[in-house]
Formats: C-alpha cells, sequence, structure tokens
C-alpha cells in the first residue's frame, strides 16, 4: 500500500501549502508513490490515520494544542513544514504583549468570544521527527525530503549558513553595500535566495545548530544598527528564540 | 405536543484559503438557518505591524497571505510610499504591474482549476482529475505556472517575492527575462481559449441578488494597482475615505471582521471590478465575457469565476504590452534614496479577491505607530451570509446535503481567503 500524506494548517497564511501545490509535475510525479489522503485546501476527503502529516502553521489557540494531539495521535510521522510550524515564525511577535491586550486590539469589546495564546512552533506541543524550514518553504527541498523519507532514509538537514550558499551563488555581500543581513546566522537550504532576488536574509529558516551569535552582533553593531535595531532584525521570524539573543548580549563588548 | 426535530450541522468548507464553516439548522416543515461562520486563527498583524522599521513593513506585511502576497506587499509600499511623500518612476510602476499580473493569473487559475473544477466533475480534489481529465488538469496548472514564472522572474520567488522595496526594485530583469515572458504569454493563448471553451460549456448554478459592488476605478486603465474607490450605490471616493466606505465590525461567531457600506452588505472582487470597470477590458477579454455569457451589472455571485476567467485574458494581454513597453523602453538601474519621516500613507491596490487597503501612520525615525488593514474577504463575509440565505431560501425542495452543496458552491465561488481576512 501507498503511504498515506496528509497535509494541516493552523495558523498560518497558507503559503507553504500552496508551495506544495505549486511543485506541479514534481507533485504529479509523486502522487505515483504515496496517497494524499487529506488536504482540506485543495480536496474534500479526509482520512482517520496517516503515516506522514506535514504540519503548516504555529500553535496559537487552545483549540490547536488538542488537534495536535489527535494529529499526533493518527500520525506515524508528523512533519512540520515553514517558518511559522517550525520557528513559531512571524506568529510569535504579538507573544511581547500580553494575551488579553492582543485581543482587545483587534476585537475591542467583544474579545471575550475569542481565544488566543502565545504562538509556539508545533514542536512545543507534540514531539515532531523532521522539519522543512523556510517562508515559504522551498518547493526542491520539500520534494527532496519526501523522497528521501520514501526510500526510508533520515532526511538530510543543512546545517551550514546561508553565507555559504549566498557566496556558492556569486552575490556581493550584502554588508558591502551598506544593508545588513542575518545570512551568517541562519540555516541554509534556500540557495540565499533572498540575496540572490535583490534583498537580506531574514532568517526565515531559523539559526544553525551552534550560531554565533556574539559575531554577528558585533558586525550588526559596526554596520550601525542600535540595540533596538538588532533585536527587531532578529524577531521577525525568530522572536520565540529572542530571549537566547537577548540573554547573549550581556557577554559581549563592543569593540570599535 | 407535536415534537419537531431540529438539526445542527456544521461542517468545515474545503478547497478555500482558510478555516470557515458552514452551519445549517434545519428543523421540519421550516426553512433551514444558515450561518457562514469564520473559525481561523487570527495572527493579530494590526499588532505585529506595529514597532516594525519601514523597511520591513512590506516584508511582514507579505506574510498576512500566501495566496495574495504580492498585493499586500503592493499595498504596504504604497502605505509607506504615501507616508514618506515617495512617487516611484514609470518603470517601477510597469514592473510592478508586471508581478502584480503574474499573481493575478496564478491565484484566479489556482481558483478556477484546482478549487472550483471539481466540483462540477464531481470529484473531491483535483488529484483525481490528474489520470481522468490530464489534458484539462495541465491546461490549468500550464496557466497556474505561468502566473508563478512572471513572479518568480520579477519578483525573485512565487510566494513572498524579495526583490520589491521602498521606491523600487532590488533586481530587475534583464532583456533576456523580457522576451522570455513575452513568449510565454504568447504561447499561453491558446489554453485561455480552452480555458473558456471548457467553462462555457459547464452549467453554472443560476441565482440572482442584487447588491452594492465595490471596487478601485482609475480613468486611464482596468484599475488594478491603483485608483480611488467606487461604488455602484454611491459613487466614487477618496482613498483617506475608506473608513467610511468599509465599516468594519466585529460579530461572536466570526474571527475576522464583517463590513458593510450603503446596505446590508457590499460585494468585492473580479465580478465588482467587471461590473464596475468592463468598459476598460479589452477587445479580447470583452470576446471572452460576450462567450461567457458575462453581462455587467451581473449580479450571479457564482459568476464570479467566470469574472476571473474574463480577467485572466485580459491580464495575459495587458503583461503584453507591459512587456512591449519595458523593451521599448530598456531596463535602467535606478537609484531611490529613502527619507523616512512622520506622517501617515494610504495604500490601495486590486487584490485577486477584491479591494486591499493598508493604512500606517509613522513616527519621526520611520517605525509603524499604529496599523490598519482592511482585507477583500473581510469585505465580502457579510454579502455570502445574505447571499447564503437568500439562496437557502430560493431552493425548498433541494435535500439538505444537496442544498449543502450547493451552499459551499456559493461560499466557494467567492474564492475567499479566509486567513488573510482574520488576519
Amino acid at each position: 500500500m501507498k503511504p498515506r500524506v496528509a497535509v494541516f494548517d493552523f495558523t498560518c497564511c497558507e503559503g507553504c501549502e500552496l508551495q506544495i501545490l505549486n511543485c506541479g509535475e514534481e507533485l504529479s510525479d509523486l502522487l505515483s508513490a504515496l496517497d494524499i489522503v487529506e488536504f482540506r485546501e485543495a480536496m474534500s476527503e479526509s482520512a482517520d490515520y496517516y503515516d506522514i502529516a506535514f504540519i503548516d502553521g504555529a500553535c496559537s489557540r487552545r483549540s490547536e494544542i488538542s488537534a495536535l494531539r489527535d494529529i499526533r495521535k493518527r500520525a506515524k510521522m508528523v512533519i512540520p513544514i515553514g517558518a511559522c510550524a517550525c520557528l513559531g515564525g512571524v506568529n510569535c511577535l504579538k507573544n511581547y504583549y500580553p494575551m488579553d491586550e492582543v485581543l482587545r486590539s483587534e476585537y475591542g469589546k467583544n474579545a471575550e468570544y475569542f481565544d488566543t495564546i502565545s504562538a509556539r512552533p508545533i514542536s512545543a506541543v507534540i514531539p515532531v521527527e523532521f522539519y522543512i524550514p523556510g517562508c515559504p518553504i522551498v518547493k526542491k527541498e520539500f520534494i527532496r525530503v519526501v523522497r528521501e523519507i520514501l526510500s526510508g532514509q533520515i532526511p538530510y538537514q543543512f546545517n551550514d549558513p546561508v553565507c555559504a550558499e549566498c557566496k556558492t551563488a556569486g552575490n556581493v555581500c550584502v554588508f558591502d553595500k551598506g544593508i545588513t543581513c542575518l545570512g551568517p546566522l541562519t540555516r541554509g537550504g534556500c540557495e540565499a535566495t533572498c540575496v540572490t532576488g535583490g534583498a537580506t536574509c531574514w532568517g526565515c529558516r531559523g539559526l544553525v545548530d551552534k550560531p554565533n551569535i556574539n559575531a554577528e552582533k558585533l558586525i550588526l553593531e559596526q554596520a550601525g544598527l542600535s540595540e533596538d535595531d538588532v533585536i527587531k532584525k532578529f524577531d521577525l521570524f525568530n522572536a520565540c528564540q529572542e530571549s537566547m539573543w537577548r540573554l547573549e548580549k550581556s557577554k559581549y563588548k563592543l569593540t570599535k | 405536543m407535536a415534537t419537531r426535530k431540529i438539526k445542527i450541522q456544521a461542517n468545515k468548507i474545503t478547497r478555500v484559503e482558510g478555516h470557515g464553516h458552514l452551519a445549517l439548522r434545519t428543523s421540519e416543515g421550516k426553512t433551514p438557518e444558515v450561518r457562514w461562520e469564520i473559525t481561523e486563527s487570527p495572527r493579530f498583524f494590526e499588532l505585529m505591524l506595529k514597532g516594525r522599521p519601514w523597511h520591513d513593513a512590506h516584508v511582514l506585511a507579505s506574510r498576512i497571505c500566501g495566496i495574495c502576497s504580492v498585493s499586500h506587499q503592493f499595498a504596504s509600499l504604497a502605505a509607506t510610499e504615501a507616508a514618506f511623500g515617495i512617487r516611484v518612476s514609470e518603470q517601477t510602476m510597469l514592473l510592478r504591474k508586471l508581478l502584480y499580473v503574474g499573481e493575478m493569473i496564478e491565484s484566479h487559475m489556482l481558483h478556477v482549476y484546482i478549487l472550483v473544477c471539481p466540483d462540477f466533475l464531481g470529484v473531491g480534489s483535483i488529484f483525481p482529475l490528474m489520470e481522468t481529465d490530464k489534458d484539462l488538469v495541465l491546461t490549468g496548472l500550464r496557466l497556474k505556472k505561468l502566473g508563478n514564472d512572471i513572479k518568480e522572474l520579477v519578483g525573485g520567488r512565487a510566494i513572498h517575492p524579495q526583490a520589491p522595496r521602498v521606491g523600487g526594485f532590488g533586481l530587475l530583469p534583464d532583456e533576456q527575462i523580457l522576451l522570455y515572458l513575452k513568449n510565454r504569454l504568447t504561447e499561453a493563448l491558446p489554453d485561455l481559449e480552452a480555458t473558456v471553451k471548457f467553462y462555457k460549456k459547464l452549467r453554472i448554478p443560476q441565482f440572482t441578488r442584487e447588491t452594492e459592488y465595490i471596487a478601485l476605478t482609475h480613468p486611464d486603465e482596468y484599475a488594478l494597482i491603483r485608483g480611488s474607490i467606487y461604488s455602484t450605490d454611491t459613487g466614487t471616493a477618496e482613498l483617506d475615505q475608506y473608513m467610511d466606505i468599509t465599516n468594519e465590525y466585529c460579530i461572536p461567531h466570526s474571527t475576522a471582521k464583517f463590513a458593510r457600506h450603503a446596505r446590508e452588505s457590499y460585494a468585492v472582487g473580479s465580478l465588482s471590478r467587471i461590473n464596475i470597470n468592463h468598459m476598460q477590458l479589452n477587445p479580447l477579454a470583452i470576446q471572452a465575457a460576450e462567450e461567457l455569457g458575462i453581462h455587467p451589472v451581473c449580479c450571479n455571485p457564482f459568476d464570479n469565476t467566470l469574472a476571473q476567467i474574463v480577467e485572466t485574458v485580459h491580464e495575459v494581454e495587458e503583461a503584453r504590452n507591459i512587456v512591449n513597453q519595458l523593451l521599448e523602453n530598456g531596463i535602467a538601474e535606478e537609484n531611490f534614496p529613502v527619507e523616512a519621516h512622520a506622517g501617515r500613507g494610504i495604500g490601495a491596490v486590486e487584490a485577486p479577491r477584491g479591494l486591499l487597503i493598508h493604512d500606517y501612520i509613522y513616527d519621526g525615525s520611520g517605525h509603524i505607530v499604529k496599523a490598519n488593514c482592511v482585507i477583500p474577504t473581510n469585505q465580502n463575509h457579510a454579502n455570502i451570509q445574505h447571499d447564503l440565505e437568500e439562496l437557502v431560501q430560493s431552493n425548498p425542495d433541494r435535500k439538505n446535503d444537496n442544498l449543502r452543496q450547493l451552499c459551499e458552491m456559493l461560499i466557494r465561488s467567492y474564492d475567499p481567503c479566509i486567513s488573510c481576512s482574520t488576519h
């Protein structure tokens, strides 16, 4: 029997699910090797158990905690996809405020009807087997990971910073153009697509396993960023890890 | 005393972007009651935008929606540029339009082929059609890919493109890319014809309910990324009056706000745009509209899918003109220094699903103090509810399952972008 695959979405923009649909021909090739049994954005059917459950989106409501536990019970393998599911992503920017204030800011006196909790990655709620980072996920990486799983391998997880691929891509370092970048800290695997695409790295794939935060902070401050700027830059996708950033800061002395 | 059986059933709607439930309350001998409930998890983007620096605002705003990320970027950039008094060059405007057209083609074709089409062919998704109706699916996927390829080549990638920035583009396409796009756009014409031909044969449910239609309008063009607001009830309004138009309000069973203007509800999106701006469609699109039976003012919400096909025909032609113009002008490197200062800016675009507004207030250091975003699907929610009520009333003889399916198709025809609307 072909492996049964499901795709679920929680607090997110559903862009990563759309990336799966964007895989086009490669997706139709994969369909010969697996069955998609549940994918609310693209199909009406649903299923009771799954070999692989891909999860798009962060957890940011009580009801999502129970829904995730339920999926965990039904799934052999759970794989968060995208920055929201892997890191909490941009959703965690709201975590700086008390949740009742968050609700009031949007719903005013109707706040009592609605629920929200601090946004968190899926791995903070249930155990996960692997993760596919990025905002959005990279199509090629998704297809590769699925193929590796189908052939019984443990999928490869990149752990080189974005800078490595950025050099290979032949980009001029954005710091030399007076722009700041999180590439030195951020997990690669994206082919440095944002720098190649005329921008800078915002850190959407999360940090490498042993990030050299102090060195990054040094170059950001040397580029003229204030402490507040540095934190704002860092917390766009990584607000969940922001506390680590603050702790590390005290160890470091700026040399001019 | 006779007891009456009352049954309430809430089903999640599939094949739409985001989470919504259709609740049907049926009791013997009575017309069923119907309710459109938005259950999407809110992300609080307006709060998240607070405190962000100007150069990050559009990067964050883009994440409101995976399908219409370009629209959110452009509304955000337009708001920031308006606040700082920046006027973008003709080249930037053309490139933005081209990138925008890419998004609209992709979004419309996703809806037309992947979300809606299975309803008419009696299946639950496009996946089984890959075997039974391969040519049809491939036509749809080719058109969708054209939209994505435009986004990748002009914007850097298909979802959350990186190249657009305040004042201009961080990356410019070269002549080779433009020539390639020109070819691809020309090659798409037979696929568009096939799409029109296929949808012409389908039996679109016949249902009409007159409502207020709202869209951007511009004297020089079929308005997409600039213009003033036009209502079929009250005429033209300038952007800074948008709050008088959108009047958002909260209801307990929806995490997304609803909106109303001159009546109990209004509609935005492809059908609204065609109803308002049909005189500015190009000849190919007018021909497609004729073939598909779209005669403005058209009050059948199910026709929104057909309106999207008409718009796609228009946009492909439009993109060819833009590419030609860019080739003629030549692409020039541009500098766009940005000077941040305190002020308010409003940016409005027609996202694939309708009028989208971002409104930011900046402090002197270029950080956002207050943000407000009005999303197309927000504005459609009340109209969907009123359509559903009338649809249920006008179909008293339908069995429940059949009625439910019709209601789901109605909701789907609006192409709701629910995570976006909850943002």
